[in-house]
């Protein structure tokens, strides 16, 4: 007999047609192809229409700061004549703190425009408070499913502080031990409540993100009088990559070059009891950016709006230490106390700042707000609290889990390019691994694929071709 | 979170309750994952009156209805700030003294170039 864990997935299907809001299927090409940005553009939704919807929800138009000691600060080290100047897009300004009241404003908005009673998230982050956020205030009934505790029944502070301000909005929490079964409990409560399903990976969502991207393009023309050089992104599932790029496109940024950062968080199984409580990150890291990127349809949607290997110039990874370093850093320097987790691109933009000539720009599009839990004291206090060494050091000794190696000297904040070409490898491997046996890809599939890894035709070929060879 | 062991029907509660038994639990789980029962905790308004431990419905902030054993009485949070790290208290005091030096050295060679005594 089938358990009721098998029961339910089994009615995955029919329960997400219900709660999505949108029928995937017309967008399906075959096997391995599907139309992309036909996709994205089904929603109707200009980018002038969700400013109009977004400025209406109280979301977006958040200031974009030189950070002038921090750049001096690279100088100061840098080889003469290097030394970008590096800003901030300070989205801890929004509602519930970060930038992810801009996806969670549009699925709102069509929960409502929809009629649907309710909306159902599973996130452990800040996406969780910006639902709530923007539910209540449409009227909304909201509940987030979150991955708390460890079989302890001991909680990651910086998620039980998200339960906290999730409750704060109105929100009902359902929080729950390690596992990925928080997705069937999802789909248990979306047949039992008919709500619609908030996914962070859905079109509305990420198209919620382009705002973000034309904000600072244009913020960046008036105050430099031309786009940005770099923009580095916190990367997770993907969407912030994503939208924040499709953004920049859109206001004319053509040439900026797209830097994705995540901590490194290697070694660490993200579906561990044991690890779970050993992070020190709840997202912004590998265990979500690796997986995500090289196979972005592991998401709760038939097809992930978010494909952040279409727009990601680059890909650097920084340590669990010198994101918390950077994080004090720009308390004392700046005046921001924000995240840590956001901060993982900025601690990925001062490594790059170093490296490029003075004239240059870069923009960290994120920031997150903090507070008891999330802060970076808190964090490594519970670190140190679950067996994890915290000690002062060189950065690259730092070891996911088992030493956080905070670094002496700023000098010593050195991020690590990963390869994409191995991304790109990975993603088409996963691809072909989803289509039947013996399938054969068509010559619209080898499209598809070159546009989803922003290579070409002849590399998609040349891939597949080293996979046959095995 | 109070000390109470009793709750009074309308009381905002938690409930505890086993989602998946390890029988029941996805495949291909790490193994100390899949050693445990999946537990969930959900809050809401007491139903009844009951003690700690004892199985009881609440009623959400959705108003879904939820049994499981009562496992806090008015839960509240006690998540916290910390203690400043040793490892991290230095830091401001060293970057701003080196973003003043920057400056200053800068400054230095800016005010030395542009002083008229310097070409003679």
């Amino acid at each position: 007999m089938a358990t009721r864990y098998e029961q339910i997935m089994a009615r995955k299907g029919e329960i997400m047609v219900r709660a999505l809001g949108m029928d995937y299927a017309e967008f399906e090409r075959g096997p391995i192809a599907f139309d992309y940005e036909g996709m994205m553009a089904a929603h109707g939704y200009s980018l002038a229409d969700i400013r109009g919807i977004q400025r209406a929800a109280g979301v977006g138009g958040t200031p974009l700061l030189e950070l002038r000691n921090l750049t001096d600060l690279v100088r100061s080290y840098a080889e003469p004549g290097f030394g970008a100047r590096i800003f901030v897009k300070d989205e801890a300004a929004n509602m519930a703190g970060s930038f992810k009241d801009r996806r969670a404003s549009m699925s709102i908005h069509v929960a409502a425009k929809k009629g649907y009673a309710g909306v159902i998230a599973a996130t452990s982050g800040n996406y969780g408070a910006a639902v709530a956020s923007q539910a209540a205030r449409a009227g909304l009934k909201c509940i987030i499913c979150q991955e708390t505790f460890d079989s302890r029944h001991i909680g990651q502070p910086e998620i039980v502080e998200k339960s906290r301000l999730c409750e704060a909005f109105g929100a009902e929490v359902v929080q729950m031990t390690v596992g990925p079964e928080l997705f069937f409990h999802m789909l248990e409560l979306l047949d039992e409540t008919g709500f619609l399903s908030a996914s962070l990976y859905s079109p509305f969502g990420v198209s919620g993100i382009e705002t973000l991207g034309a904000e600072l393009a244009e913020e960046m023309r008036a105050l430099t009088g031309a786009p940005p050089t770099h923009v580095v992104v916190t990367h997770a599932g993907g969407g912030n990559t994503t939208g924040t790029a499709r953004g920049l496109k859109r206001a004319g940024a053509t040439s900026t070059e797209i830097v994705s950062a995540s901590v490194d968080l290697s070694g660490l199984h993200m579906a561990s009891d044991t690890d779970f409580n050993r992070k020190s990150f709840t997202t912004g890291h590998t265990g979500f950016g690796v997986p995500f990127a090289t196979w972005p349809d592991r998401a709760d949607v038939p097809r992930n709006a978010a494909r952040s290997l279409r727009y990601m110039d680059r890909y650097l990874t920084v340590t669990q230490g010198e994101v918390f370093y950077v994080t004090e850093a720009l308390a004392k320097l700046e005046g921001l106390e924000r995240g840590p987790s956001g901060n993982t691109a900025m601690a990925a933009a001062m490594s790059l700042a170093r490296d490029l000539p003075a004239d240059a720009t870069v923009v960290v599009q994120e920031t997150e707000y903090t507070g008891a839990g999330k802060h970076h004291w808190s964090q490594l206090a519970f670190a140190r609290e679950q067996g994890v060494e915290v000690r002062a050091g060189d950065p690259a000794d730092n070891v996911p889990g088992t030493a956080i190696v905070i670094p002496e000297r700023p000098e010593q904040i050195r991020a690590v390019d990963f390869d994409l070409g191995r991304m790109h490898r990975s993603y088409v491997r996963n691809a072909l691994s989803r289509a039947p046996e013996g399938y054969v890809p068509t010559p619209e599939d080898i499209v598809f694929l070159a546009e989803d890894t922003n290579t070409s035709p002849a590399t998609i070929e040349e891939i597949i071709a080293e996979l046959r060879a095995g | 979170m109070t000390d109470a062991v009793r709750c009074s029907p309308g009381d905002w509660v938690e409930v505890e309750r086993v989602l998946l038994e390890v029988a029941e639990r996805a495949v291909g789980l790490p193994a100390d994952t899949a050693a445990q029962p999946l537990r969930v905790w959900v809050k809401g308004y007491a139903r009844s009156e009951a003690m700690i431990g004892d199985t009881i419905e609440v009623e959400t902030m959705t108003g879904r209805v939820v049994s499981g054993h009562l496992s806090a009485i008015s839960p509240g949070y006690t998540h916290t700030f910390g203690t400043p790290p040793a490892e991290i208290v230095h830091i401001g005091r060293d970057l701003r003294a080196r973003v003043a030096a920057y400056r200053a050295a800068a400054a230095a060679v800016a005010g030395g170039m542009a002083s008229p005594e310097a070409g003679e």
